[in-house]
């Protein structure tokens, strides 16, 4: 690819990745030869349409609409296996991440992951504490809520802090007056 | 020995069982560990990780500051709170400009990153600091007869390069903990594959994360295990529950025990299965395991 026809997307892709994982590490997407080791490893390209070196070729090739509005590419489980595999030490996981954080900026994220955005951003857990959990904890001799920011309400409003400072609330559609996210 | 217990999402609020145990646990061992009040979720690496790496790493960098200010490293119960705070504690420490960044953001809420403690999880613990022979002196009740599939699931040991556990394709330390105990641990098909759970798959594409998780429990069962034995809180999750939904969805019935590693070593120091939260499971304990 010449210089002139450098993808745009893999542009964006060094500049997120370079910035969470240092210079050097998403980077790798360049020595991907499309051997495939990686979509051979992955489980879910068993049972999914996810295959792994294509979402490598689509950042290449800048097919962005297409790669950031696939299902495919939240197929992934980041099980780490073609990470681990990789004979050209691309790092797999991490740039999957990066493009998927893209994805989500552009507007492409399932309400199911809004409304667990939206569970930490109201309790402080993906997984909040339930009346049945309570009454086992009760059982077991712990304390029927555990000591998280689920008791602390100082420590919730620091999450909420560090939330309104990095935008996540505008970014998944998080109202704060009916506190939920809007549908 | 004292550790901070970040608890996350899934240990306490859905599965408190692993909590209990592991308190006993390490109890007996000697073990120390403290709470850590106003912690949050992790967050999830796969899940935040996904959705916006920038406000996944102050979140991970105000738990690892509440360990921090107590001076002890954390212990996890969780795969995921357990690659998510060593890969934020991993990826701060190393680099000065992205601590800069965070801290800049903790410094709202009166918090500073200072890059002064470890990240571990429960496992080795026992294996590294309480060792193979003291719990071997420990069992009471040795589980003789009792078929383990291990399960490791991804985040204890990937990515290697962080995790320190040697190659992620021949582990042993699980098998090791496990067969001290007196049971067996037997190789089964794709003993090394993910539970399906991970990445935002279980919330987004339920489907697709038990199909993982009946050819996990299939392989199992060809290999005549007694149950699963795991180092994760969400794997628990997505195995136990997960066959319910398994049922609701497929309409297909397993019976798999479903047991996190200090469970399993509870039952052979002598505890009951209501003291280590087993009779609150969806898949009930067979006679096998409680004898």
């Amino acid at each position: 690819m010449g210089a002139a026809e450098r993808s745009k997307l893999l542009d964006e892709i060094l500049e997120l990745g370079d910035e969470i994982f240092g210079s050097g590490v998403v980077d790798t997407i360049r020595e991907c030869l499309q051997c495939g080791r990686c979509t051979g490893s992955c489980p879910s390209g068993r049972i999914t349409a996810l295959r792994t070196r294509k979402v490598f070729l689509m950042s290449l090739l800048d097919m962005r609409e297409r790669l950031l509005s696939s299902d495919e590419l939240w197929q992934c489980t980041t099980c780490y296996t073609c990470y681990e595999r990789c004979p050209r030490k691309v790092k797999t996981t991490d740039i999957i991440r990066i493009i998927r954080n893209i994805a989500v900026r552009e507007g492409y994220m399932a309400d199911a992951h809004r409304r667990v955005a939206a569970l930490v951003i109201k309790t402080g857990h993906a997984v909040p504490i339930d009346e049945a959990t309570k009454e086992q904890r009760r059982k077991l001799g712990l304390d029927e809520v555990p000591p998280t920011t689920q008791r602390h309400e100082a420590a919730l409003k620091e999450l909420q802090e560090i939330v309104k400072k990095t935008g996540f609330d505008k970014l998944v559609g998080f109202d704060w007056a009916k506190m939920d996210i809007v549908t | 020995m004292k550790y901070a217990y970040f608890l996350g999402c899934i240990t306490p609020n859905r599965y408190p069982g692993i909590e209990a145990a592991t308190k006993k646990v390490l109890k007996a061992f000697g073990v120390e560990v403290v709470e850590m009040e106003g912690a949050s979720c992790c967050p999830a690496p796969g899940v935040f990780g996904s959705f916006d790496l920038r406000t996944w790493l102050p979140i991970a960098a105000r738990n690892l500051c509440i360990a921090e200010e107590l001076g002890c490293d954390i212990i996890t119960t969780c795969n995921g709170c357990y690659g998510s705070l060593q890969e934020a504690n991993h990826l701060l420490k190393h680099d000065a400009r992205l601590r800069e960044r965070v801290n800049e953001i903790l410094k709202s809420i009166g918090k500073e990153f200072q890059g002064t403690i470890e990240v571990k999880h429960v496992i080795e613990i026992l294996y590294d600091e309480v060792g193979l022979e003291e719990i071997k002196k420990a069992v009471k009740k040795p589980l003789e007869g009792v078929n383990v599939a291990v399960h490791y699931g991804c985040h204890f040991l990937k990515p290697s390069e962080v995790r320190g556990h040697g190659s992620p394709e021949t582990p042993t330390l699980l098998d090791e903990l496990v067969e001290v105990t007196g049971a067996k641990s037997t190789e089964y098909k794709d003993k090394l594959m993910c539970c399906g759970a991970g990445g935002g798959v279980r919330a987004r594409n339920l489907e697709t994360a038990l199909k993982f998780t009946m050819q996990k429990i299939e392989n199992a069962l060809n290999a005549g295990a007694d149950c699963i034995v795991h180092p994760c809180a969400f794997c628990h999750l997505q195995f136990d529950r997960g066959q319910l939904e398994i049922k609701e969805k497929f309409g297909v019935e397993f019976s798999m025990p479903v047991l996190f590693y200090t469970q399993l070593l509870g039952l052979a120091l002598g505890f009951d299965e209501k003291e280590l939260g087993l009779d609150l499971q969806y898949v009930k304990m067979p006679e096998k395991l409680l004898k």
